[in-house]
């Protein structure tokens, strides 16, 4: 199981969380300009990373708070955890 | 390669030889410099790939590259379930085929699958599950697939050791029933392929992972290998667990996500469940093999992850689901437990077909469920590379489906991971 830190209530075990997939994707703002393939880009496609990654977790069963993580998705460890709004570790920005 | 076939006849002779004269199963070769396919991953379904291109297509200038050993990713660490009885036509046809092809594999290969048509339960434990039971049963049969809907009292006589209680938390109301649902062996299936590929001409090559593809003029033109580069006219990608990874590296995104699942199995202990019995609702699946262990299935874990292991309150879950379905197992112990890493999709459904870039085809996104399709899967995967078109059967599973918002569904017949 993994060991969670949530920026506000620190470390929980992982089943107090629930999670929610790659960080920092930004919907659109101009939805009914783009094409089909742009739309199914925001909606469908995922990095998918192997290696260090930004992700969602919310903190279902303690402050119902949504906030990132970057955990390593070959080894599982947590490298850095922050609040929605804050920038992500450096270097590891939301490019595509 | 002077292979010999199996027969009662190789048996008996080989007997007399206490087993020591058995040849080498396929060859070792060196990489060529080119093939005319390259199939990345010597997975069951990559190998199926290249059998199926050599045998229906004559395309036998092919290569399997494997970084592992074959069968070593998630063809070696599933649970072996087979069934057909999806609900969309769709889905219907394409497990049909396989379910066609497992019927015949083991004379087609001469190998022993050790394909076990023991039946398949799907549990339903609400007037819901049971009306989708309904549902989903009634669309299997219009399409010529067989299935059954089975109450409470027939199943209590079926599966004597099966929890009917009224008063459970989760009480069984009834299942669907698909007869000709069963199991095979996994590594068997990766080994038989293997081998029938192999004395058709294909090279299968282990310990060699691709970092990288080269391309000319837009084209496809090879991969770089840890073994050096190997030029391709076409290459495959089928990889299961690091789809993304190898589309990054050919520069085209997917709509997949890697997640652990988990597998355990127990102790040997005498028969005592002739048939496979899943449920959706509480989150668990179990038969038991030849050998006698009881083999349980997890359910993925939520996040995303390649570590090929996942979190213990997943199989927690797991187990105490089994033992609410079998209480007579309570005291059974695990023997191992293991993880692999499942790709998975939006709809439930795999992604077979052609890559953005010329020549580069992929076959992923079976997720949870791709053992049941492994002859199936690279019987059309083939027909798609050697023709460069789909067969009929894959042509709704196209990477565009994500764009055309021609999605299917099968969350409710894939809902379990099996
Ligand atoms: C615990 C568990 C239980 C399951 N239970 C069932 C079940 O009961 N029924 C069912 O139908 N399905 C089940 N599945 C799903 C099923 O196992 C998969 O869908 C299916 O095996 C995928 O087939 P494959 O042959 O493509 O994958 P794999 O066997 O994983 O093959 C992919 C291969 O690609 C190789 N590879 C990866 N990257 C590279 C590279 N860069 N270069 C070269 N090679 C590479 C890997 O080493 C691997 O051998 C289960 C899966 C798991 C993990
Ligand atoms: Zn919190």
């Amino acid at each position: 199981m993994l060991q969670i830190p949530c920026p506000w209530c620190g470390i929980r075990d992982e089943s107090e969380f629930s999670y929610g997939g790659e960080a920092h994707i930004t919907r659109p703002l101009n939805s009914e300009n783009l094409t089909d393939e742009e739309w199914a880009d925001y909606l469908f496609m995922r990095k998918n990373t192997r290696g260090a990654f930004l992700e969602q977790w919310q903190h279902a069963q303690g402050c119902r708070r949504w906030f990132n993580i970057q955990r390593d998705t070959v080894s599982y460890k947590i490298s850095a955890s922050y609040k929605v709004g804050e920038q992500p570790p450096q270097g590891m920005g939301n490019e595509k | 390669m002077n292979m010999s076939k199996y027969s009662i006849f190789s048996l008996a002779k080989q007997a007399l030889n206490f087993h020591e004269g058995w040849g080498k199963v396929w060859r070792n070769p060196e990489p060529k410099k080119h093939y005319d396919v390259i199939i990345i991953g010597g997975g069951g379904h990559g190998l199926a790939t290249a059998y199926y291109l050599a045998k229906n297509h004559g395309v036998t200038n092919v290569a399997v590259l494997e970084k592992g050993y074959i069968g070593g990713g998630n063809t070696g660490r599933n649970t072996t379930i087979v069934r057909s009885n999806y609900l969309w036509d769709e889905s219907a046809h394409l497990y049909e085929k396989s379910m066609k092809l497992w019927e015949n594999l083991s004379q087609d290969l001469n190998f022993n699958v050790m394909f076990s048509q023991r039946g398949v339960y799907n549990l339903g434990h609400s007037l819901q599950d049971m009306r989708d039971i309904q549902r989903r049963v009634n669309a299997n049969r219009l399409n010529g697939i067989d299935g059954e809907i089975v109450d409470a009292d027939e199943l209590k006589r079926r599966i004597p050791i099966l929890n009917t209680s009224r008063h459970s938390r989760y009480p069984v109301l009834g299942a669907s029933f698909q007869p000709r649902g069963g199991t095979a062996r996994h590594d068997a299936v990766a080994w038989g392929f293997a081998r029938g590929a192999d004395s058709l001409g294909v090279d299968i090559i282990q310990q060699c992972e691709v970092s990288g593809f080269i391309r000319e003029n837009d084209r496809i033109a090879g991969v770089e290998t840890n073994r050096g580069n190997i030029g391709a006219g076409k290459v495959g990608i089928v990889v299961a667990g690091n789809s993304s990874v190898l589309a990054d590296l050919a520069g085209f995104r997917l709509p997949v996500t890697s997640h652990p699942l988990q597998a355990l199995v127990s102790e040997p202990i005498k028969p005592v469940l002739n048939t496979v019995v899943m449920s959706n609702a509480v989150h668990g699946y179990i038969s038991q093999s030849d050998k006698g262990d009881l083999v349980v299935g997890a359910g993925i874990d939520s996040y995303n992850g390649y570590g090929q292991r996942g979190s213990y309150t997943v199989i927690e879950n797991a187990l105490a689901a089994i033992k609410e379905l079998f209480p007579v197992f309570s005291r059974v112990r695990m023997n191992r437990q293991w993880g692999g890493i499942v790709d998975t999709t939006p709809d439930a459904c795999p992604i077979i077909g052609e890559s953005p870039v010329k020549g580069v085809y992929i076959n992923c996104g079976w997720g949870t469920g791709g053992f049941k399709a492994t002859p199936g899967s690279g019987y059309v995967f083939a027909h798609t590379l050697a023709k460069d078109q789909p067969h009929e059967l894959n042509q709704a599973f196209s990477l565009q489906r994500f764009s055309t918002g021609r999605l299917i569904d099968e969350h409710g017949a894939a809902g379990v991971a099996h």
